[in-house]
């Protein structure tokens, strides 16, 4: 067997057995037929066609609903692994959000010069209305999504924070619901942790940030830019698990600088939105002006504390990949703790001699776009043509400040249904953390995506990634099956 | 409830009940020309004119052939009104304001919306039963989890609202039919043809064992009118369908408190029904009675959007 890279399954280096939680797992792949694999496949993303489980992708007129592919190989973690994910990923959140409390406020770690002022104050996603505005009860990402890597048995890496409106938990909840349809004798063998909490979590989050003068039972809506948006099923999903009111710009009007919606029985007050549309076009009177799907008003509302916008305005910053560089500095200055979770070493183009170890090895490296997301703008070295490396110089020397690079990373992979039966494909991890008044909560697993394109690193949905169910097991569950 | 929510579901229930009803309608008009003697307009074409299509097609009304009909009521997807439109667009607001509707709900119309291409097809061959037949399935499906899965609340009714003064509209159309088609010159009023051309009337919306059920006497074109407007127990009659919309308007003015112009053309246009009988519709005009209900009961529907802040 040729050395490869970290398998979820068979584990890593030259000896590969069976990794612990999989094995019961292996024994159900030998008494199921690929063929019979194949058929249940296709059922499943049958039901996500009818049931309207959709993705729009952008830029491509054909395929207006798509849906995103799913595998039924779960990806398994074991229950101690993800303990320690898990401490990782509140530490993170936690430091996010004292970070973004601080740089729109007291700006201590500017003065402290842990990072350099440019970066924040030029950074397009900062927002100056927010130096003035104190989000109710001091909570800015109410909602990340921080993306992990894993490249051995115990190395685990964050490779993006995503802390503005991270997508794709739906799909985490719908691919578990999924494979309870599909399997559900191998599901009862395994005592997975569950994942359906994560909805009633969301509005325990969404009404503990109400703002202190809003009533003891807050009205939350989700503001969604509507139904031609991407990820449109994802908000009517979310509204329809919380109860929340789904709603587009236009239902909702300020006055007297409160916000309120536009009901059969006439206005009704909102105290928090959780927006599904980008800072840019929450409000056309503070932000962009050509917006249609904000709400005129929106920001002076908000300043004035009678309604709490969920993730606050100007949390981009924090996703920003040269503020993701800085990161471990970062969480050490506020939480007194290095970094659980480490980083991917990431080299700053806009330092000089950072730039020039970049433009030497482009063709080895990854280059992403500071302010990128969604796979968009970036470069995977080792996979392009000559010409698209050449074309992606030219963009690099143009602006390199707009660049970071990290090195290929050996993704690990995990075994996946293709025709030929299962084969490694390089996998990701998005779990969701949430932050309330009420303190940090976050559901065992996350999305786990899927690059299924044989040696591609991309797991983007928009870019042909697919989606698989994670499971958390406990060993304690699983040793009762090996008997 | 949010408006936009509301209008969404008020249109989902009149988008579906127009799909039903126009393919009924082709139906109808299909049957009307295997009748023997048929002379021009046909069939096609009476029902065509009395769907109102015809003030919206883009070509010559009077050359307009069978097939070119058929596809612009049920295939074009440029007439608002067309099957497929409907569909389409009922989809689109089910998709919209799926928070406001049960699964159960939202998959018959997603299916309907995915398989429709499919069934189309049938079409092509010649076979329009298939296609009325599957329109008519679906409806049936909608309305099975409407019934059986809704909640009892605004959400339903404001489906059933749309539904119901679409429906008020389309049987007043339908009674319509028969004032555009002409019977052939030597048979006269009562005759086989004419008798004929009414049965196929109730066949078309399901109602001939109804009738059978009511009348014994055999048909008469009074009694076919008179079931089709005045009757209570049948349940397309413009009748049933305004007490039925004025029903709904006053559980939404209850749960609501929201009264207003709708409520009040809502309740006239009921005291008008029940303040006539057949004889006097038939004196003063079956056609002209038809055509002010439409004009009432569009009315009412822009009063329902404007009490109800659409």
């Amino acid at each position: 067997m040729k050395k490869t890279g970290f398998d979820e399954m068979w584990g890593g280096g030259n000896t590969r057995s069976i990794r612990k939680p999989y094995l019961s797992f292996a024994k159900w792949v030998d008494e199921v037929s690929v063929d019979e694999m194949l058929v249940r496949q296709a059922s499943a993303e049958q039901i996500f066609r009818k049931t309207g489980i959709t993705f729009a992708v952008y830029s491509n007129d054909e395929a207006e609903e798509r849906i995103i592919p799913f595998d039924i190989v779960p990806r398994i973690i074991a229950g101690d692994e993800w303990d320690k994910l898990s401490e990782g990923l509140i530490q993170r959140a936690n430091a996010i959000n004292m970070f973004l409390s601080d740089i729109y406020g007291k700006k201590e770690i500017m003065k402290a010069g842990i990072l350099p002022e440019d970066l924040i104050y030029a950074n397009p996603q900062y927002r100056l209305q927010m130096t003035v505005i104190k989000p109710p009860h001091d909570v800015w990402s109410h909602i990340s999504g921080i993306d992990i890597v894993r490249t051995g048995a115990d190395e685990f890496f964050v490779l993006e924070d995503n802390a503005r409106t991270p997508s794709g938990v739906s799909y985490m909840l719908e691919d578990r619901e999924a494979m309870q349809r599909l399997f559900p004798s191998l599901i009862e063998k395994h005592k997975i942790r569950p994942v359906s909490q994560y909805t009633d979590y969301l509005i325990e989050t969404l009404r503990s940030v109400a703002p202190p003068n809003a009533s003891a039972d807050p009205m939350v809506v989700i503001l969604t830019p509507g139904p031609y948006n991407s990820a449109f099923y994802e908000h009517s999903f979310l509204a329809d698990r919380t109860g929340a009111e789904l709603v587009e710009g236009s239902d909702l009007f300020v006055k007297d600088r409160k916000v309120f919606m536009r009901t059969t029985e006439g206005p009704q007050q909102v105290d928090v939105i959780y927006r599904r549309v980008d800072d840019d076009f929450i409000d056309p009177l503070m932000f962009n002006p050509d917006s249609m799907l904000g709400v005129p008003g929106l920001m002076d509302a908000y300043a004035q504390g009678n309604v709490t916008i969920v993730n606050a305005p100007g949390t981009g910053i924090a996703d920003d990949k040269a503020i993701y560089s800085y990161m471990p500095e970062i969480i050490k200055f506020y939480t007194g703790k290095d970094a659980i979770i480490p980083n991917v070493e990431t080299y700053r183009c806009r330092e000089p001699d950072k730039l020039k170890y970049v433009n030497d090895n482009l063709d080895k490296l990854v280059v992403k776009l500071v302010d990128g997301s969604g796979g968009y703008g970036m470069l995977v070295g080792p996979t392009s043509t000559k010409a698209q490396i050449e074309d992606f110089r030219k963009a690099l020397l143009k602006e390199p400040h707009r660049f970071i690079a990290q090195p290929t990373l050996a993704l690990s992979t995990c075994p996946t249904l293709t025709e030929k039966g299962l084969c490694p494909r390089h996998v990701d991890l998005r779990p969701f953390i949430l932050t309330g008044s009420n303190g940090v909560k976050i559901v065992p697993g996350g999305l786990t995506r899927v690059a299924l394109t044989e040696g591609s690193l991309v797991v983007n949905s928009s870019q042909g990634g697919g989606t698989k169910d994670t499971w958390v097991v406990d060993e304690n569950n699983l040793k009762v099956v090996e008997e | 409830m949010l408006s936009r929510t509301a209008s969404s579901l008020y249109w989902i229930g009149r988008h579906i009940e127009r799909a039903d009803f126009t393919a009924r309608l082709i139906d109808a008009g299909l049957k009307f020309d295997m009748l023997p003697f048929s002379e021009s307009p046909s069939g096609i074409q009476s029902a065509f004119e009395a769907s109102g299509a015809t003030l919206i097609y883009p070509g010559d009304k009077a050359k307009a052939k069978r097939k070119q009909i058929i596809n612009f009521m049920c295939f074009d997807e440029s007439n608002q009104s067309s099957v497929i439109s409907c569909f389409g667009k009922a989809r689109h607001d089910a998709r919209a304001v799926r928070t406001a509707l049960t699964r159960e709900v939202f998959e018959e119309l997603n299916e309907a919306w995915l398989n429709f291409k499919k069934v189309q097809n049938a079409v092509k061959n010649d076979d329009f039963g298939t296609f009325v037949s599957w329109v008519e399935d679906v409806v049936r499906g909608f309305e099975g989890a409407l019934h059986r899965t809704m909640l009892r609340n605004e959400c339903l009714w404001f489906i059933r609202l749309g539904a119901a003064v679409e429906r008020a509209d389309n049987t007043a159309r339908l009674l319509d039919v028969k004032y555009h088609v002409l019977l052939p010159s030597k048979e006269h009023i009562g005759g086989p043809i004419d008798q004929a051309q009414w049965t196929t009337l109730l066949r078309s919306v399901s109602a001939e064992t109804a009738y059978r059920w009511l009348y014994r006497e055999g048909l008469v074109a009074w009694d076919v009118a008179e079931l089709l407007i005045l009757k209570q127990e049948m349940p397309r009659s413009l009748a049933a369908c305004i007490s039925e919309i004025n029903l709904i308007l006053s559980r939404l003015r209850s749960s609501n408190g929201r009264t207003g112009a709708a409520d009040r053309k809502a309740r006239a246009i009921e005291n008008k029904i029940k303040g006539t009988n057949i004889n006097n519709i038939f004196q003063s005009g079956l056609h002209e009675f038809l055509v002010q209900f439409q004009i009432d009961n569009n009315s009412l529907g822009h009063s329902i959007a404007e009490q109800f802040l659409f």
